[in-house]
């Protein structure tokens, strides 16, 4: 179905979790203390501290214009927190926890005039410092139900399908920390279930996911943290 | 570098897939040239004197056209936030998108530049000049634009803000531009006005990803 | 122990400090303006060559000036702002500048009606005014870029960007400009020496334009301080009148 012009002999099919250098079993999480976040000249989180640990996913719930988006975009390095620190416990220490996170935010940064084959290749040479591995693409093309419309500018795709497409970065290039807001928007339930099995086996590999969503997901070892909550007690 | 070349490599497929934005430049480009000799009459004498100037401003003019798109269209889509958090800091991200835009806008114009040239008069001896510096001027256009296509990503009127903030800061290229074209080319002769020229292409590609990116970050906030 | 910038940087303490200096500098400037204005046009002999409308200098170099400082300040508030988050540098550089875009169009108004007697018409190609003409355009460019953006927070750092952008440009744009105008015409020496007698009404006159930028910029900064109170007032007063509570208001301005 496609040229295989990849030469793979170099063995990197299933790349390990982490660095594995610094790779620690038990200590990788992403620790959050003591977060202050404004938006503006309004305060949106205040003294917020949480732990992911390895494996673990952290639901954030509340509502609209609670937070979460913010929260979200403040642990992806786009927002710099008024106080507070983030770091990734036991992850790379030469990398930001940007560099070392996937951000899936509303936009699902699918270009319409390239094929949804050369949109996953796009990602995974940019974002993966190793090497490229179509076999990660085709794997993620699957995953997502795409591999039928691979040759296909994604102009003709229905919102549904960017909106699969644009999840399916999360696995054609590889990064410890999954941050998805609202993933499950415009997906239908076989979708969202695709979706679900795709962060549980992240997960379950010892990956760590941040998930803010108002529809109940079947996610293994999930936490919550419900920022309303959080609101009234402070 | 794998990240910046893929970058650059993308936008150069999305340019050519989308087309519109190089053909729009280059028709451009030919009117304003046309309508000069329509509205100082068809001298050929006073069209082979000033055809560098005019062919110059009319270049900055048409590349003006696609600045705006720099990073609005990434910005729109999502694929800033991407670019952002990959492995690429966003001097480079900036860096790898202005270049990208040299090459699709830049030696474009530079190659029509001539051709426009005949219709103006303009000395043929002056042929292999005009193209020597407009190809290299133009990177000190995509350069600096860049850095107004962040700035005024997110604003509404961003196309007629990005010209008032830009073309100020094109003077040099404009002035050194045209003087290595006319003849006399003033002190210190042709060679003066290509080094400088030069120079300040340099200036603003080391100058304009770096203000870019802090731009970019700003607005991502 | 808090520095003096620190201290200074405190909004609250800068108005008590600017609501005491306010007066004494508006009083300065009064007093210079009006001993600078009766050297400049009274007790100062007329040029040999130019006659009475050298006058017109006592205004035009004073704005002159007034316009590359002002710029100046934007850039050292911008890179304050930019780099040490201080938080009176964006209402100093966007205090700043209308006034600079003011006083550099003073200077190109009363350049254009001095070369009027002294060329023969009222705009000349000079390298000193086209310097000035695109120094305008780079005011005009900063302001154009905060009006145009919504969010205060971001205007404030995208300006800084442009202006420090700008400042690192403007000694190659004035260069080229030169450069040009050697090109063009042969340079139009006319303010090469300035004869003792007119040095002490110039340096009055610059001195009391400094100081009445420095009052008007004061007064600007306190302006703004309060209009940027009152807007948080008012955001304060609408999520505490929402009856469905904090997080509904909340929800609206994001």
């Amino acid at each position: 179905m496609k040229k295989e012009n990849t030469n793979r002999g170099v063995g990197q099919n299933a790349p390990p979790l982490l660095n594995p250098a610094s790779w620690n079993p038990i200590t990788v999480q992403l620790i959050a203390e003591d977060l202050v976040i404004d938006r503006g000249a309004r305060r949106v989180i205040e003294g917020l501290s949480f732990a992911v640990r390895q494996g673990e996913a952290l639901v954030l719930t509340g509502a609209n214009g609670i937070g979460k988006t913010t929260l979200l975009r403040t642990l992806a390095g786009f927002i710099q927190p008024f106080r507070g620190s983030i770091k990734l416990d036991g992850g790379d220490p030469e990398l930001s926890v940007a560099e070392q996170a996937h951000a899936v935010g509303h936009a699902n940064a699918v270009k319409a005039s390239l094929t949804v084959f050369e949109n996953a290749t796009f990602w995974n040479s940019y974002l993966e410092t190793g090497g490229q591995s179509s076999a990660r693409i085709q794997a993620a093309l699957q995953h997502f139900g795409l591999e039928d419309l691979a040759e296909f500018p994604a102009a003709y795709l229905s919102a549904g399908q960017k909106r699969r497409l644009g999840l399916a970065r999360l696995l054609v290039a590889h990064r410890p920390l999954w941050l998805l807001d609202e993933p499950t928007a415009s997906l239908d339930a076989a979708s969202s279930e695709r979706l679900v099995a795709a962060i549980n086996a992240h997960t379950g590999k010892g990956g760590m996911a941040v998930v803010a969503t108002h529809l109940p997901l079947a996610l293994d070892r999930a936490r919550t943290l419900d920022l309303s909550a959080l609101k009234v007690a402070a | 570098m794998k990240s910046f070349w893929a970058l650059i490599l993308r936008d150069l497929r999305l340019a050519v897939r989308e087309g519109g934005a190089i053909g729009t430049a280059l028709g451009f480009f030919l009117v304003v040239v046309s309508l000069m000799p329509l509205g100082l009459g068809p001298d050929l004498n006073l069209l082979a004197r000033i055809a560098a100037g005019v062919l110059w401003i009319a270049l900055l003019l048409a590349a003006l056209l696609s600045l705006n798109r720099i990073f609005e269209a990434d910005y729109e889509d999502g694929t800033l936030d991407v670019l952002a958090t990959g492995p690429l800091p966003l001097e480079l991200v900036s860096a790898a998108k202005a270049l990208a835009h040299w090459i699709t806008t830049g030696i474009p114009l530079a190659v029509l530049a001539p051709i426009l040239g005949i219709l103006l008069n303009l000395d043929l001896n002056a042929y292999p000049i005009l193209v020597a510096t407009t190809l290299l001027g133009t990177p000190a256009v995509s350069f600096l634009g860049a850095v107004g296509a962040a700035l005024t990503m997110k604003t509404r009127r961003g196309g007629l803000l990005l010209a008032l903030i830009v073309l100020p800061l094109y003077v040099p290229t404009l002035i050194f531009g045209i003087s290595a074209v006319s003849a006399g080319a003033g002190p210190g002769g042709l060679g003066a006005s290509f080094l400088i020229l030069a120079a300040i292409s340099l200036v603003t590609v080391v100058l304009g990803p770096v203000a870019a990116a802090a731009a970019l970050r700003v607005q991502l906030q | 122990m808090q520095t003096l910038t620190q201290r200074l940087a405190n909004p609250t303490r800068f108005m008590e400090l600017s609501a005491r200096l306010l007066p004494w500098i508006s009083w300065a400037t009064v007093i210079l303006l009006v001993y600078g204005l009766y050297l400049a046009f009274l007790a100062s002999p007329a040029d040999y060559q130019q006659g009475e409308t050298v006058r017109i200098m006592y205004i035009h170099v004073p704005c002159a000036w007034l316009s590359m400082m002002i710029y100046g300040l934007i850039a050292l508030s911008s890179f304050g702002l930019l780099v040490f988050r201080h938080p009176l540098a964006d209402v100093s550089a966007k205090a700043a500048a209308p006034l600079g875009a003011a006083f550099t169009f003073l200077a190109l108004l009363t350049g254009s009606l001095w070369g009027k007697p002294m060329w023969g018409t009222y705009w000349v190609w000079d390298a000193r005014l086209t310097s000035v003409l695109l120094l305008f355009f780079l005011y005009l460019g900063l302001i154009a870029l905060r009006s145009a953006l919504e969010d205060e927070g971001a205007a404030a750092k995208l300006t800084a960007v442009l202006a420090l952008v700008g400042v690192s440009l403007l000694p190659i744009i004035k260069f080229s400009v030169d450069w040009w105008n050697t090109l063009h015409q042969p340079s139009t020496d006319f303010t090469s020496t300035v004869d003792p007698s007119m040095r002490l009404p110039l340096l009055i006159m610059a001195l009391a334009f400094t100081l009445m930028f420095f009052a008007m910029h004061l007064k600007a900064m306190r302006n703004e301080i309060l209009r940027r109170r009152v807007k948080a007032l008012r955001a304060q007063a609408v999520a505490g009148r929402d009856r469905f509570g904090a997080s509904a208001a909340q929800g609206a301005a994001e």
